[in-house]
């Protein structure tokens, strides 16, 4: 049924298999997802050797993910990967909501120019899994058809038990993270569960491969006409095809539901009985919002579908796990390289976690919208439906899926509260916003890209910092220009402001003005340092 | 804190009461239902203030349930 052609990847037994001995790996990873493929290749590109493990020999059957946020392009970039899926991704930023066969509220993700990369790209989760697979550097040992079957661990090391077409082995790591999906072996392993609801409305997808005028926006409906009591949403993706997805309600059944005889009929009655397509590929879900109460245990990190689980109504399950793994990379590389302690791990939870409810919350308001459960919540729900075309007020209550966003990690211990005053730019903690810059030769860049994977400082027309880090200037005697102010309004910047930022590109501190001592302090603490090591080991990256 | 007003406040209180009755005459209870989400949708909107319309919320949820 599907015009993708699954690649298949060899099997090839480890060194571990062929009796030689392994020394302990500083982290494997398991599951070759978008979230492990993720963490592979950011830590492999840190220079950190890692093994990556799958059970499977492709990527991801059928048809799953397609959205990916800006943030998701940004983490992406950050890698210099982000390029190619854009160029093959289907670009979009307008959102339709209809109610009947009327538009009752429009929205659009990005209105303003000045950022490198797109609101959001729409790309089937093979072909970003397949680029990502191409682009794992030499320092990833990607196995194929290696199933974790056990897994436990001390207080030293991690041991993990391996399950190959040439039967088992054990390997050991100092870490290990869990990107093995909702139903990971090594959450059951562990004997660990999750804590949130299911719900129980089914929905039908179907991909279909077809020549379509519809515009470049996602299309969502409440109670079409050719689809009565549910609702319905169209999303165009790469390669002319298409995602149907239909409300089914809590009884349909998903044998028969998922017969092309069933779903042939759906199909016409909304493309009309002339449209040609083929059906890609068609599957029933249900879902459930969810996550694990905490997501380091020991050694062992959870990431992505491992750790937590959302509705598909807002794009952020692969979105943010691939935030998770953003925030975690950096962390495990700067302890195996020396430059922080273990206790640095540890806010991997104090962010991710809070980061997992602002996602759950989103995707439960907007499922409890799609499917109301009561006759009352149902009765507002058709209120607001109904007040919202001509009411402005009602439109912002139309909730069809509130769309991945990146979280800011307001209260983390990593972070220096603002001592100076600003009005605007981002807070610490908060993800750094794009803008165009100009070289003193008069290159254009893109400020993101400048900033980098390491801690850096961005100054503002003042002369460098005394500190190590590295420095992105703008204004003053040899730094990048601000051609159009995007940044300077973006980071509410005035001369002498400076911005301490993380490896993962959130704010770590700010300041109006700031000293070689001051930067210290702050980068210490974004390194979680022991308050007593703060002034007598200064430890700068390189 | 904000403190609901709760003293008189709606000029011939017996007219809008009947308007309000009336306004459902002749409706089933799920299109009653409708109107009445409309009405505290439109109303809450016009209040605009969400401190208000928590107090409002947590009034109305207080009193005992009673038939
Ligand atoms: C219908 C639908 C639509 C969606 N739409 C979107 C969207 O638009 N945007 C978005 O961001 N997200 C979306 N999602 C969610 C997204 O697909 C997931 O969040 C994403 O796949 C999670 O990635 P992951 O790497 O954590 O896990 P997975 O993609 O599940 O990868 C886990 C990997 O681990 C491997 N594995 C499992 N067990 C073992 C083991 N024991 N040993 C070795 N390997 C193992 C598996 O083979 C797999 O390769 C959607 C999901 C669905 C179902």
């Amino acid at each position: 049924m599907s015009s993708f052609d699954y690649p298949t990847y060899p099997y090839r037994p480890a060194p571990e298999q062929l009796g030689e001995t392994a020394p302990t790996s500083p982290v494997i990873v398991i599951g070759a997802g978008p979230v492990g493929l993720t963490i592979a290749i950011d830590l492999g590109q840190r220079g950190i050797p890692v093994i990556l493990l799958d059970d499977d020999d492709t990527v991801s059957h059928g048809s799953r993910a397609i959205c990916w946020s800006k943030r998701t392009l940004e983490i992406v970039d950050r890698l210099r990967l982000a390029e190619p899926l854009v160029e093959r991704g289907i670009n979009w930023r307008v959102g339709r909501v209809f109610r009947n066969d009327r538009e009752v509220y429009r929205f659009d993700l990005l209105p303003e120019a000045g950022h490198k990369l797109p609101a959001f790209i729409n790309l089937q989760q093979y072909h970003v899994e397949q680029a990502l697979i191409e682009a794992t550097p030499e320092t990833v040992d990607l196995r194929f058809r290696h199933k974790v079957v056990a897994i436990c661990q001390d207080a030293d090391r991690v041991e993990l038990t391996v399950e190959t077409p040439d039967g088992r082995y054990t390997t050991k790591a100092r870490y290990v993270v869990a990107a093995d999906g909702a139903h990971s072996t090594t959450r059951a392993a562990l004997g660990l569960s999750f804590e949130g609801r299911v719900f129980d409305e089914r929905f039908l997808i179907a991909d279909v491969k077809m020549k379509a005028d519809f515009p470049t926006e996602r299309w969502f409906w409440f109670d079409p006409p050719f689809h009565r009591g549910g609702s319905t949403l169209l999303h165009r993706q790469a390669d002319d095809i298409w995602r149907i997805d239909f409300q089914l309600g809590p009884d349909a059944d998903p044998q028969s539901e998922r017969r092309p005889d069933r779903v042939l009929p759906r199909l016409k009655a909304m493309l009309g009985p002339k449209a040609e397509f083929d059906l890609e590929w068609v599957s029933i879900y249900t879902f459930r919002c969810r996550r694990m109460r905490r997501f380091r245990h020991g050694r062992i990190f959870f990431a992505g579908d491992s750790a937590h689980q959302v509705s598909p109504f807002g794009a952020r399950g692969g979105n943010g796990g691939i935030q998770d793994v953003d925030n975690l990379a950096w962390k495990l590389a700067a302890v195996l390289g020396g430059q922080a302690s273990d206790r640095l791990l540890d806010s991997y939870d104090d962010e991710r976690v809070p980061a997992t409810d602002e996602n759950i919350l989103n995707s439960t308001r907007s499922t409890d919208f799609i499917t109301p459960k009561t006759a009352t919540s149902r009765a507002f729900r058709d209120a607001v439906l109904s007040l919202a075309e001509d009411a402005p007020f009602a439109r912002a209550l139309v909730n069809s899926g509130r769309l991945s966003t990146p979280h800011s990690y307001a209260d983390s211990p990593l972070s220096t509260p603002d001592s100076d005053a600003f009005t605007g730019g981002p807070p610490p903690g908060a993800p750094c916003p794009d803008a165009p810059i100009t070289g003193p030769d008069g290159v254009s860049a893109w400020l993101l890209n400048q900033l980098g994977g390491d801690f850096a400082l961005l100054v503002f027309e003042a002369d460098p910092v005394d500190t190590d880090l590295r420095q992105v200037r703008i204004g003053g005697t040899g730094g990048w220009t601000d051609p159009e102010g995007l940044a300077a309004g973006r980071y509410d910047l005035r001369p002498g402001t400076c911005y301490l930022i993380r490896p993962d590109q959130h704010v770590a501190a700010r300041w109006r003005y700031a000293d070689g001592a001051t930067v210290r302090r702050a980068l210490h603490r974004a390194r979680a340092a022991e308050h007593s090591t703060i002034e007598t080991a200064p430890m700068e990256a390189r | 804190m904000v403190t609901l007003n709760l003293a008189p406040n709606i000029p011939d209180p017996d007219g809008f009461y009947e308007r309000l009755i009336e306004a459902h005459r002749g409706l089933s209870d799920a299109d009653s239902a409708l109107l009445n989400a409309r009405l505290i949708l439109l109303l809450a909107n016009q209040i605009g203030d969400r401190a208000i319309l928590d107090a409002a919320l947590e009034k109305a949820a207080s009193l005992p349930i009673e038939r």
